[in-house]
């Protein structure tokens, strides 16, 4: 189940902030938002992702550039608000 | 004292942190009006330098044309120097409404409103006209001004991949559900020169019944052939539905914007922008100089042809050298230098040689992206060209970038 998920996640940012030509590899401890791949402004549709698949709703001050930062936070991060 | 030593630590603490990551902005200073050779003090208390300006948004070269310092001069005799007041009250002049019924007949639009900046114009449109049952699509590089009007407004937030018709049609079928949608895009990205697709944002805008907001700052007065600006030069004067742009790059370079478009649209945000109702009024030398501008540049489109000819020419020749240039038709040429330091080594390197450029790197450029922008004007004269160009050969030989590939430069350098 979490690999699953881990694997949906990781599809979602290939798809959504790559481009496709790009060569760079995405793994559950890719860096996101530090790294660059990421921005904070599209971290908001990456949190509307999240929200709408798990039909949850991720309060603003969890919504932190930390935990988004990886694949692997942000399964942390959806643990708190759901069963995973 | 309510000034804490906590809070005292705190802040330098901060300081310290933008100094050690590299992102400390340091202010020259310069000595001289602004045109294409300027007087700099840099760093502060060194002698006074003479060096060509390569970064400035001065594209028409009218920050300090003659015709418009008069202008303003006259303004300041006839309308005074402050109007101490926001417009509603008593900020209103004959010359604002003016230079706004001039705006929108430069730019073909229904109407006009000035703001004090686009910057303003950007954080005040978007939650006027919509809300949150609405959709904003916006471009991912979109300018940080606009990312700021998008977070004060309660419409959901969608965005595209840069300049992706696909994606931004994606987006636009997966918020079918929402009362209004609006597509919003740089006219011009300020970082690579990038012209947004304009008839296609619009034809898809027509199939998915959505709204256009452009922010047209990096183009108004010179991209199409009359240098209207981005609309013009893609070809939909008319089908753009909000237009905000600035008088503070070609436009004379000293302050304030506007929200130009659709007539219903421009008169909400006068009765309902915050920016614009709770701001001073712009100044009448500003207002009286740029109706000069407006007049200057619909009368005689030489400036912004000028413009034309040295962007191609600079443009050619830095290729032609071998150094790697983001390409367009755009005045901004990005020269692609991939790590930051080396960035900073070669914008200081041309600072030695009289040219006046900057560096950009991450965050402000995404990672692996760093570069020199450098940004022609009007003017120019081709000697000013020549200078840069002899000095970009001379510093990319020192570093030996002259003919060398993105990959290669990376090799060398790094990320």
């Amino acid at each position: 189940m979490a690999e699953d998920i881990k694997k949906m996640i990781i599809e979602y940012v290939k798809k959504e902030y790559l481009d496709e030509d790009s060569d760079q590899v995405v793994t559950e401890d890719t860096k996101l938002i530090s790294s660059g791949i990421v921005d904070s402004f599209s971290m908001v549709s990456l949190k509307m992702f999240l929200e709408k698949k798990f039909q949850i709703k991720i309060p603003d001050e969890k919504a932190t550039p930390e935990a988004f930062d990886s694949v692997t936070s942000i399964i942390h991060l959806l643990s708190e608000f759901t069963p995973l | 004292m309510s000034y804490s030593e906590k809070a005292s630590a705190h802040y330098e603490n901060e300081l310290k942190c933008i100094r050690g990551a590299g992102l400390y902005k340091e202010e020259r200073q310069i000595k001289s009006p602004q045109m294409a050779h300027i007087e700099v003090e840099f760093p502060t208390g060194a002698p006074v330098k003479g060096v060509l300006n390569f970064c400035a948004n001065n594209y028409l070269g009218l920050s300090s044309h003659p015709e418009v310092i008069q202008a303003a001069h006259r303004g300041l005799d006839s309308h005074g120097y402050g109007m101490s007041s926001v417009r509603f009250i008593c900020g209103t002049q004959d010359i604002h409404r003016e230079l706004e019924r001039k705006l929108s007949e430069f730019l073909e639009t229904e109407d006009t409103v000035l703001f004090p900046s686009c910057m303003e114009a950007n954080a005040g449109l978007f939650e006027v006209v919509l809300d949150k049952d609405d959709a904003m699509i916006a471009d991912r590089l979109v300018h940080a001004s606009i990312v700021d009007g998008m977070r004060l407004c309660k419409a959901q937030l969608y965005n595209y991949k840069h300049l992706n018709m696909e994606h931004l049609e994606e987006k636009l079928q997966e918020t079918q559900a929402c009362r209004f949608r609006m597509i919003i895009t740089d006219g011009v990205f300020s970082m690579d020169g990038d012209i947004a697709p304009l008839d296609k944002i619009c034809d898809l805008a027509d199939k998915y019944d959505a709204m256009v907001m452009v922010d047209d700052s990096h183009s108004t007065g010179f991209l199409g052939k009359l240098g209207k600006g981005t609309h013009e030069h893609c070809g939909v004067l008319g089908r753009i539905d909000a237009i905000t742009t600035t008088l503070g790059k070609a436009l004379g370079g000293a302050a304030g914007g506007c929200v130009s478009g659709r007539k219903a649209i421009v008169e909400l945000c006068r009765q309902r922008a915050r920016p614009y109702l709770f701001s001073n009024t712009v100044p009448p030398v500003v207002i009286a100089a740029s109706i000069k501008v407006i007049d200057l540049i619909s009368k005689s489109t030489e400036r912004r042809n000028k413009l034309e000819e040295n962007t191609k020419y600079f443009r050619e020749k830095m290729t032609q050298a071998g150094l790697d240039i983001r390409a367009g038709i755009h005045p901004i040429v990005p020269v692609m230098l991939y790590n930051a330091k080396l960035a900073q080594d070669v914008a200081r390197d041309l600072y030695e040689e009289g040219i006046y450029a900057v560096g950009f790197f991450f965050p402000v450029v995404p990672q692996s992206q760093a570069r020199i922008r450098t940004q022609v004007s009007a003017g120019h004269e081709m000697h000013h060209l020549e200078k840069a160009l002899a000095a970009f050969i001379r510093v990319g030989k020192k570093y030996e970038i002259l003919g060398k590939t993105k990959q290669e430069i990376i090799e060398r350098y790094g990320m």
